[in-house]
């Protein structure tokens, strides 16, 4: 095989690959050698990912599939889909190496970490399809593993409720990726082809002025606002965020809401066209609802991994807000915020569940002054906090800035005053997003160290002045352990090196912008 | 053309060949008497198996002259003196070949699955088989049939077999009440299409599906009388394949039979009247596209939707089954629905139908031959009883679970996934509103999928142990199909290409 087909093919070989080997040796005494070969597949997957993003010119393999379709099997790894891939495999090599000192309490960790990798082979397929079939049959093979994995190893306290929660995100999103199915099918009604490049590249005769285009461009963007989420499509996502096992939670939020808002950029904005009056602003106010929406609803949690949950929305807002500018800044900004928020939210994610492991719960109201109890695990979460809430020199400042600023400064066929009042109404979301970012920190993390006492549900729970308190009786808390440190320590150090120096995405997500799109 | 006509046998000895099988079936039995073994009990299933083996070697070489050469076959020609051209009856192309294919698959499974029913004694081996292989036999016929009276004749003779196997089982009342209810829904039906073909054939003179094609081309009359007998036969056939509203026989008849039937009557049986819709409307009708399509677009909304929400609330898995696979047929009625855009009749819309009925047969085989195994240890098969299969029986919990996923259309399943690829690509553009109703019922059917789904994997309430009899003949069946559903969702072009290439 080629070079371009051994990168290509061999970055969702290899995940699959090492789950059927795991699968094979899983049925020995103990789970070891299973667990350490999903393990290392994870990891190989991450050094190849690096290998193949770092490759000058990026890979291209395009043979024929399913000929009689016209549907071919076309892989492409370019500076948009590249810090997605890597993405991808960092948070799922993090995810596996933290299964391996916690154990879920139902068992079955091996086939846990099997699913795990069948989800990121078909998430590493859906941002290197370039064949519009091709990312629909990537885009659901991760469906059925994630809905296990919220089905038999979510919230054990709520059996009905994570149930429900899987199979609402099972259906949403098959809806969703139906209605996109009809969309491409449309678009190869009018071009005979289903080669986004072609079709991006204005190869293809797609007539934007017909109103199969229009349809073809809604069903696609209705498909996707439900995986990014959009509002109001995003009632799925506090669910199952919030009832999933920790790696289940981490990999929704960090990897599969990314499908949704690559699809948008990859293969939303070739089918559409700017100057279609009322469609794109339409799709930025939503977008811009959900960031308003996202912050309100957020203040009003009293859940972690509810609230975490809701902030996704408000981050995916800024992230589609972007992509609606079609300027080449929207794209970087839409970029570069799905991968700081993959980051940060996988973080915030990690410790949320960190946390409830400790204390068997979520609820705020139960959660006091971890600084003095767990200080740094709280160190840890008060870093992702600062790094949500867009603190300049961390990822997360970057992407909210840079998505503000293309609104103030859309592509010439938008409607600039539209997006001016946009962009404002988003700045107003980002001190939302503050408000309650602080307010969280300052519930959970500081104050005096104090007793927490677990009390009946629905009381407040009973705080004693430290001084009043026998030092004997205090309870002693585990710190981050070595493993945590391990799994969670990349996305720490990444988090503030996109954040110092954002040259670094950028300028490779805008050279393979030009080349997609054109000049935009 | 003088003397007695030549007859094509390479294209007549497979219907030939199970009719000899069935023949020998009864005489072996009639003279053996009753099994006194079980290996003797065995006997009619071997010979009906021998006599599928020896049709589909015939199909196969007929399908590799055809991938070669091109070559078809026509025979039982009619000259037309006048014009000096001929219509034949019998024909067997690539569209034939492709569902052979599909019927000679499905008898040898459901021969499988009837091998366990040797285990009981309750069924009459021998009548068994001789049943099915004359149902069978028909449906080979009905797929080369090229006019109305073959057609007519072919599908009495897949569905006349087909009451009796229903109602077989001694002292089983349940069954011959479905087996009552299912013989009066079609003769019923069967009445109103004879009546549909007699009012075409009025008008165009012709039973032939060309001479009736280009009778209406060229403008016969009373075109209204035409219209009506069109519509007539479409009713006739919606009752076959089960389309809503002419499917309210199907739930009690799959339940009351036995899973083996049951899996003959949704796959074979079904396909039959498919394949009748298929060659009336692409080959006889086409110049009614205007009439029929529209219907068809809305039987199939209709009845993917009223399958798919019925099937929601059901608890018995065989039930389930059923109104699953009414849903499924609205699904394969989607391309005849989208021929409605398209200029004139397109074959490539007969393709998509015939990808997905393809796809939809082993598929849904796998899904009854599980429910085949469980029902005998579990006769209510309630969904509640499929606990655990993973577990205590791992080839036949994978299959099912593989089944289920690929009835979903979601991967692993890709088959599935791509079969709804087919149906939608028909569909968008012409009928965009008919692929968005397809998309809400697709999303809809995943709510039992993944309910039964489920079940598969939660621990069973009784304690482990293989309590579960699986006779070899349903092992076999069940592999067969599973690895079929494997290999073809790893490599889909092995059965879309050939399939979707024939017609497109």
């Amino acid at each position: 095989m080629n070079e371009p087909g051994l990168a290509l093919n061999g970055l969702l070989a290899i995940p699959l690959g090492f789950a059927v080997l795991s699968a094979l040796t899983a049925r020995r005494p103990s789970d070891h050698l299973a667990l350490g070969l999903a393990v290392l597949g994870s990891l190989v997957t991450l050094g190849w990912s690096v290998w193949v993003a770092f490759s000058a010119g990026g890979f291209v393999v395009d043979v024929a599939w399913i000929e009689s379709m016209g549907v071919r099997w076309h892989l492409g790894a370019d500076g948009i889909s590249a810090p997605l891939i890597v993405m991808t495999t960092l948070i799922t090599a993090c995810c596996l190496v933290s299964l391996v000192k916690h154990a879920p309490s139902c068992g079955g960790r091996v086939t846990l970490a099997i699913l795990l990798l069948v989800i990121e082979t078909g998430s590493l397929g859906c941002f290197l399809a370039l064949d519009m079939v091709l990312f629909f049959v990537f885009f659901e093979v991760a469906l059925i593993p994630m809905w296990f994995v919220i089905n038999s190893w979510g919230d054990a306290a709520d059996e009905p409720g994570r149930r429900r929660a899987a199979t609402r995100f099972l259906i949403f999103t098959v809806l969703g990726s139906a209605l996109m199915l009809v969309g491409f099918l449309l678009v190869r009604s009018m071009t005979g082809t289903f080669d986004i490049v072609e079709i991006a590249a204005g190869r293809a005769s797609y007539d934007f002025d017909s109103s199969t285009a229009l349809l073809a461009s809604f069903l696609v963007g209705l498909g996707l606002a439900v995986k990014t989420p959009l509002w109001p499509l995003h009632i799925w996502l506090p669910d199952a965020h919030s009832k999933a096992p920790t790696v289940g939670s981490v990999l929704l939020a960090a990897v599969l809401l990314k499908l949704g808002t690559y699809g948008f950029i990859r293969f939303w904005m070739p089918v559409t066209d700017a100057a279609w009056e009322q469609f794109v602003p339409l799709v930025a106010a939503l977008a811009v609802v959900g960031i308003v929406y996202g912050a309100l609803a957020c203040l009003a949690q009293t859940d972690l991994k509810r609230l975490i949950a809701y902030s996704s929305v408000g981050h995916m807002g800024f992230v589609v807000l972007a992509v609606t500018t079609f300027t080449i800044g929207g794209v970087q900004a839409a970029v570069y915020a799905s991968v700081a928020h993959g980051l940060i939210t996988g973080l915030l994610f990690f410790v949320a569940g960190a946390i409830k492991d400790r204390y068997g719960t979520a609820e705020l109201a139960q959660l006091r002054v971890l600084y003095g109890r767990v200080p740094r695990l709280a160190a840890v979460f008060a870093f992702a906090v600062m790094a949500g809430l867009g603190l300049p020199g961390l990822a997360g400042f970057w992407g909210e800035m840079l998505a503000i600023r293309s609104a103030v400064d859309p592509s010439g066929a938008l409607p600039g005053n539209t997006f001016a009042v946009l962009a404002v109404l988003a700045g107003f979301g980002v001190i939302l997003t503050t408000a309650y970012f602080l307010a969280l920190m300052r519930g959970m993390l500081q104050g005096a160290p104090l007793e927490v006492r677990p009390v009946n549900p629905g009381t407040e729970s009973v705080e004693l002045e430290s001084a009043e308190v026998d030092p004997g009786s205090r309870r002693v808390d585990t710190d981050m352990h070595a493993l945590e440190w391990l799994a969670w320590s990349p996305l720490i150090a990444l988090t503030l090196v996109l954040g110092v120096a954002p040259g670094l995405l950028l300028t490779p997500v805008s050279d393979a912008t030009r080349v997609f799109l054109g000049g935009l | 053309m003088g003397g007695v006509q030549e007859i094509a046998w390479q294209a007549v000895t497979p219907p030939l060949a199970l009719a000899c099988a069935a023949v020998l079936v009864l005489l072996v039995d009639a003279f053996a008497g009753p099994p006194r073994t079980k290996r003797q009990a065995l006997v009619p299933a071997t010979i009906t198996l021998l006599g599928l083996a020896f049709a589909t070697s015939y199909w196969v070489g007929s399908v590799i002259s055809y991938a070669d050469v091109g070559t078809t076959w026509r025979t039982f020609c009619v000259g037309r003196p006048a014009d000096g051209s001929s219509a034949c009856s019998f024909e067997l192309d690539g569209f034939t070949m492709v569902f052979w294919g599909i019927v000679l698959f499905g008898a040898a499974v459901v021969a499988l699955l009837g091998t366990a029913a040797a285990l009981d004694g309750r069924t009459p081996q021998g009548e068994w088989n001789f049943l099915l292989l004359c149902s069978a036999t028909g449906a080979l016929t009905i797929a080369a049939s090229r006019d109305l009276i073959t057609l007519v004749v072919a599908l009495e003779v897949v569905s006349l077999p087909a009451f009796a196997m229903v109602g077989l089982r001694h002292g089983d009342r349940r069954a011959a009440e479905a087996s009552v209810k299912f013989f009066l829904v079609s003769v019923i039906s069967t009445a109103v299409m004879l009546m549909g073909v007699s009012l075409i054939y009025g008008v165009t003179g012709s039973v032939f599906f060309e001479q009736i094609n280009a009778g209406l081309a060229a403008g016969a009359e009373p075109r209204r009388v035409a219209v009506a007998g069109t519509l007539l036969t479409i009713v006739g056939l919606a009752f076959k394949v089960a389309a809503v509203p002419f499917h309210m026989w199907v739930p009690d008849t799959y339940v009351g039979a036995p899973v083996a039937v049951a899996a003959y009557l949704s796959v074979v049986s079904k396909a039959a009247g498919f394949v009748g819709l298929m060659l009336v409307l692409a080959f006889g009708l086409p110049a009614f596209v205007d009439v029929w399509a529209p219907l068809m677009a809305v039987l199939a909304a209709l009845t993917m939707t009223v399958g798919n929400v019925l099937a929601l609330w059901q608890q018995h898995a065989v039930r389930l089954l059923a109104w699953s696979s009414v849903a499924q047929a609205g699904y394969i009625l989607v391309p005849f629905g989208a021929a409605a855009g398209a200029d004139g009749m397109d074959d490539s819309v007969l393709g998509a139908a015939l990808g997905y009925l393809a796809i939809y047969a082993f598929v849904n085989l796998g899904a009854f031959s599980v429910a085949a195994v469980v029902g005998a240890r579990h006769p209510r098969q309630r969904l509640s009883d499929y606990r655990g299969l993973i577990r205590d029986k791992p080839l036949a919990g994978w299959a099912l679970a593989f089944a289920l996923v690929a009835l979903a259309g979601l991967p692993p399943g890709v088959i599935g996934l791509l079969a709804k690829v087919v149906v939608f690509s028909s569909a968008a553009g012409p009928v965009t509103w008919l692929a968005v109703v397809m998309a809400l019922n697709v999303a809809i059917g995943l709510v039992y999928y993944t309910r039964w789904l489920m079940e598969l994997f939660r621990p069973a309430d009784v304690p482990a142990g293989s309590a579960y009899q699986m006779p070899i003949g349903v092992g076999v069946a069940i592999a067969a199909t599973f690895a079929a559903g494997l290999v073809f969702s790893v490599l889909p072009g092995l059965l879309l290409d050939p399939v979707l290439g024939i017609l497109g």
